[in-house]
């Protein structure tokens, strides 16, 4: 360790090799001083008022020198303390810079180990797909209209034009509320077997032109397998104007299949039967997962059936007193289930009714 | 239904490929859906949708071929060979139920394996091949559509037919071996003793061919649809001759299928054919309808020239008068579902095809409008999913135990049960959602996936007298950690006060002054570990730990937390509109109170007592900590409150703070408190 010799030697260059000696010790002592520590060690060794050695090079060098020589080495001494300060702080920024890269060194972490993930709900995949078809129709200038799931035979059935006992009502099971044995027919409650009741119900009320979409929960005397279930979602509309065609229907349709599953989409159509629409059709669009060269959702052809169509027939003008001659319309309606199935590759319908965490979790 | 092109063929020319006809049907409304089998003996599965029961055979096929590509269909005609009257009188006692009954008598026949090329015809079309008497009656049916059947005449007695309803306790063997109890509704064909076939459903086993028939009476009738759906359902039979008659057969072709049949007979198995019997009870209208152009282009939106559509008609059956623009239509006896012009203008747009009307887009007139609730309802949805739960669907049918035990209100209305249930455990509508979801946290618990956070929103059921009242409701649950464990850190179990904190947030989205908790809860919940809130006296929500007794009885080993919503009366309440305050510029102080409080003073008191001190800088007032044991006496707990100081327009002196601080700390005297020294 450095210490401060006595001079017996005053001249320039005797005090100038002094001084480089202490700055050379200086300097290699301060890298010594790696921790915050020993650097202030050092410091405090060094700068010290109370036998510092600066204090001391002041005590045996300016005060030790003969008096012809005192204001030469004065001189000297006080260059050299400035260098030293000089020194003695460039090490201090170095001991800083050196002492956080270490701190830091010792937070670092395994980044690699998994985020801490708060958890997100999910939408429910068939709402998930309802919420879009609704925004494609609503941003078409459809409102959105709703009615009970519990119906009576009148909404369900015969203002729709399937009258008593027709064939047509065997191709929709229903599920029936208990005790209604003694009411007439038509006020017999059920469970609606389609969301069409809140078409008549919208008519009812409103004076055209009516433009609707009727989302919601309709219920089946289906025993539940990978493609039934007694509850599923449908998706109807409505359009009726003074002025609606067949040709407006395909229109609609088209658009909102290319707004849905994109604007490569086609759609085709053909003749089909559903009592409340004349003509009735059945819509089919190109396979949106494929393109058209045939997979699982498809089947191999291309095609997928999504819509049920047709003209409002105008028997179930009669029933809501809009006048036939004058007013026409469409009317459409879907699975939600079936779409959302073919979207998100599902193969079990029941999946949607478990609340499987694993399962709605893969929707996020 | 099974057809073969190449029976078609028999009937109809087309200059296209069969592949191109099956394309060209399915897109005019007979749907070919599937193919089978190779070149002559091809056949297609066909969906005929069940208004066309005209197009249900292979005649009726080959008729829209005819339209589609404008060529000729071969017409009808069987020739027989009469050898003299029948005798057999036919008796309609029933107008309404039948409405014609045709018959012929073929005497002599040598009843054996049907001939190889209908036998064949048959099996392709996946019919069995049984005789060729039995056989003719099958092909007919899918030739031309119309169905018939054969009795063996030496079995009918008393020498004539009668088409009754049945007699009250009277019985007959059909020819499936089933003996059959009738109706005085049952429309049945008689002999003068007995009944010999359920009209338009099934023969009789008593009267059917044998291989030792020798005479034969064929049947060719039209009977009433609904009456024979009416017995065809009560008897849970589903025949071939019942879809047909069901849905409306021709009355019109009655004669033509009875020649057809005994034509086939005697090809086939010999014998001589007598003149037939025609008995006409009543005749159905053919309407003729008028029909306007103008009206085909104001439906469909495209202009179709007169030419085409009277062409499109013609060729359909219908007979056409008039050139256009009127025209005036009379409908073929086979086209029972044609009664309107709409139904003619279908007729046109599916032959003229509907790939050729154009797509339009109608002019738009009038807004959008939301549901009343729209914007509420998405609130609830966006907050629960942000909450952390995820979004489910359960079943709208629970047990009868639990739609009157998860009741959510005392009193409840009687539950909805389903006449025909899927099955008991489904065999009411649902009351609550509480059980739905119980349900799935059990299916969840069962397959290891132990933190679960649901939430469905839903309608709920209940009688009001006649009528079903229908609720919309939402309940959410959760069970497993508020935390997961891990390598971060120790894992933190859910408890009641993460649900009540997920209730605030709920409410928070409404304008609810004055929300107030208390122990109001039914009997499902822990009785010390729920709560039900209220706004304004109304209850809008019921929450806490499901009762560990329930919880035991579903075979839920962890705790469950759960909650009832009563949106309904939420919306009653307007959303929240957020408003700038500004904030103030001057600290706030705070000051930490610990005090020692009686058990049974709940923070609900103090925080009432502070308020009614009307303190305005106090704006807030924060339960820092509770402890109980130590020190601390039996019958009482540590109580650490920290309240908050500030004011909007100063900074607040020293004196202030500590009067306000005294006035605190009586406050809380007042309820049996003291600072803690």
């Amino acid at each position: 360790m450095y210490t401060v010799p006595k001079l017996e030697d005053f001249s320039p260059a005797a005090l100038d090799a002094a001084a480089a000696e202490l700055l050379a010790a200086l300097v290699a002592e301060s890298h010594a001083a790696a921790d915050p520590r020993s650097f202030e060690e050092f410091r405090n060794r060094w700068m010290a008022r109370k036998n510092g050695v600066l204090t001391q090079v002041n005590d045996l060098w300016l005060k030790a020198a003969p008096s012809p020589a005192k204001r030469d080495v004065g001189q000297r001494v006080n260059a050299l303390k400035q260098r030293a300060e000089a020194l003695v702080a460039e090490a201090e920024q170095l001991a800083a810079t050196a002492a956080l890269g270490s701190k830091l060194k010792s937070e670092t972490i395994d980044i690699s180990l998994p985020g801490i993930e708060r958890p997100l709900g999910v939408r429910h995949p068939v709402l998930r797909t309802l919420d879009e078809l609704i925004s494609v129709f609503v941003k078409m200038g459809y409102s959105v209209a709703e009615g009970p799931e519990v119906e009576s035979d009148y909404y369900n059935f015969e203002a729709l034009n399937f009258p008593p006992n027709h064939p047509a009502r065997d191709t929709q099971d229903t599920l029936f509320i208990a005790n209604q044995e003694q009411r007439a027919q038509r006020d017999r409650l059920l469970l609606r077997t389609h969301t069409s009741p809140v078409q008549i119900r919208t008519m009812e009320k409103l004076v055209p032109p009516v433009r609707v979409i009727c989302p919601g929960k309709v219920h089946r005397n289906d025993a539940p397998d990978a493609t039934h279930s007694p509850v599923f979602h449908q998706l109807e509309g409505l359009c009726v104007d003074t002025n609606i065609t067949f040709g407006d229907l395909k229109g609609t349709l088209d658009h909102a299949m290319k707004s849905l599953f994109g604007s490569a989409v086609k759609t085709s159509f053909r003749p089909s039967f559903f009592p409340f629409t004349e003509p009735s059709v059945e819509v089919s669009i190109s396979c949106p997962f494929c393109g058209g060269k045939g997979c699982r959702p498809c089947k191999q052809s291309g095609w997928i059936e999504l819509l049920g169509a047709g003209m409002v027939d105008p028997n179930v003008f009669g029933f809501v007193d809009y006048d036939p001659k004058k007013l026409s319309g469409f009317a459409f309606g879907m699975g939600v289930e079936r779409l959302a199935m073919m979207t998100y590759n599902v193969d079990d319908i029941q999946q949607f009714f478990y609340g499987d965490m694993r399962f709605l979790e893969q929707f996020a | 239904m099974k057809i073969s092109p190449n029976w078609i063929r028999d009937l109809v020319s087309p200059a296209a490929t069969d592949r191109d006809v099956a394309e060209a049907l399915t897109v005019s409304g007979i749907a070919i859906e599937g193919y089978f089998g190779e070149g002559a003996d091809q056949t297609w599965e066909a969906e005929i949708t069940t208004n066309r029961v005209d197009a249900m055979n292979h005649y009726g096929v080959a008729r829209e071929v005819s339209a589609i590509y404008d060529v000729d269909l071969a017409p009808l005609a069987p020739t027989v060979a009469e050898c003299g009257p029948a005798n057999f009188p036919i008796l309609i006692e029933d107008a309404e139920g039948c409405a014609r009954y045709t018959a012929r008598i073929v005497r002599g026949v040598k009843v054996a394996p049907a001939p190889a090329k209908i036998a064949h015809r048959l099996e392709l079309i996946e019919q069995r091949s049984i005789s060729n008497v039995a056989d003719a009656s099958n092909y007919v049916l899918n030739e031309i559509g119309h169905p018939t059947h054969a009795f063996d005449l030496d079995k009918l007695e008393g020498g004539k037919i009668i088409v009754r309803r049945a007699r009250a306790g009277e019985t007959i063997t059909t020819l499936d071996g089933v003996e059959r109890k009738l109706l005085p509704e049952d429309l049945v064909i008689a002999d003068a003793v007995k009944p010999v076939a359920i009209a338009g459903v099934m023969g009789g086993e008593a009267t059917m061919i044998t291989f030792s028939t020798h005479n034969v009476l064929v049947e060719s009738a039209w009977f009433d649809p609904a009456s024979i759906r009416r017995t065809a359902r009560r008897l849970g039979m589903h025949t071939d001759a019942s879809h047909r008659y069901e849905r409306g057969a021709d009355p019109g072709i009655t004669q033509l299928a009875c020649a057809r049949v005994a034509e086939l007979i005697v090809a086939s198995a010999g014998g001589s054919v007598s003149a037939e019997v025609d008995a006409v009870a009543r005749t159905l209208a053919q309407p003729r309808i008028a029909l306007a152009s103008s009206e085909v282009k104001r439906i469909l939106g495209v202009e179709i020239p007169p030419a085409e559509i009277a062409r499109i008609l013609h060729r359909l059956g219908f007979k056409v008068e008039g050139s256009g623009p009127e025209f005036h239509i009379t409908v073929p006896t086979w086209r029972l579902d044609v009664e309107r012009e709409i139904d003619l203008i279908e007729e046109v747009a599916r032959i003229y095809s509907f790939l050729k009307i154009p797509n339009t887009l109608p002019s738009f007139a009038g807004g959008v409008i939301e549901l009343p609730n729209a914007r509420k309802q998405a609130a609830l949805r966006s907050r629960l999913l942000s909450l952390g739960y995820n979004e489910s669907l359960s079943s709208t049918f629970i047990p009868q135990e639990d739609a009157r035990y998860f009741a959510v209100s005392a009193g409840a209305a009687e539950p909805v049960r389903i006449a025909n249930p899927l099955s008991e455990e489904a065999s009411f509508m649902r009351t609550t959602l509480v059980p739905g979801l119980l349900l799935q946290v059990a299916y969840n618990l069962n397959r290891g996936n132990s933190d679960v956070r649901l939430f469905e929103a839903g309608h709920v059921y209940a009688m009001r007298g006649e009528a079903v009242d229908e609720h919309n409701s939402l309940a959410f649950v959760s069970t497993g950690g508020a935390r997961p464990s891990g390598v971060h850190g120790k894992p933190e179990p859910l408890s009641f006060f993460h649900v009540k904190g997920d209730i605030e947030q709920l409410l928070a989205a409404f304008t609810a002054p004055g929300v107030t908790f208390d122990r109001t809860v039914p009997a499902w919940l822990h009785p010390g570990r729920a709560a039900r809130a209220q706004i304004a006296g109304n209850t809008v929500a019921i929450f806490g730990q499901l009762h560990p007794e329930v919880a035991a009885a579903r075979k839920l080993k962890q705790d469950v937390f759960i909650a009832v919503v009563f949106v309904e009366a939420l919306y009653q309440l307007a959303l929240r509109q957020p408003a700038y305050t500004p904030i103030s510029r001057y600290p706030a102080i705070e000051r930490d109170f610990s005090f020692v409080l009686p058990e049974g003073v709940e923070f609900e008191s103090i925080r009432h007592k502070l308020a009614a001190l009307s303190i305005a800088e106090l704006t807030a007032i924060l339960p820092a900590e509770t402890f109980r044991g130590g020190s601390l006496a039996a019958g009482s707990y540590s109580f650490l409150l920290r309240v908050r100081f500030q004011s909007a327009e100063r900074t607040l002196r020293d004196d202030e703070v500590a009067n306000w601080s005294q006035q605190i700390v009586s406050a809380v005297e007042t309820l049996g408190g003291s600072l803690r020294q």
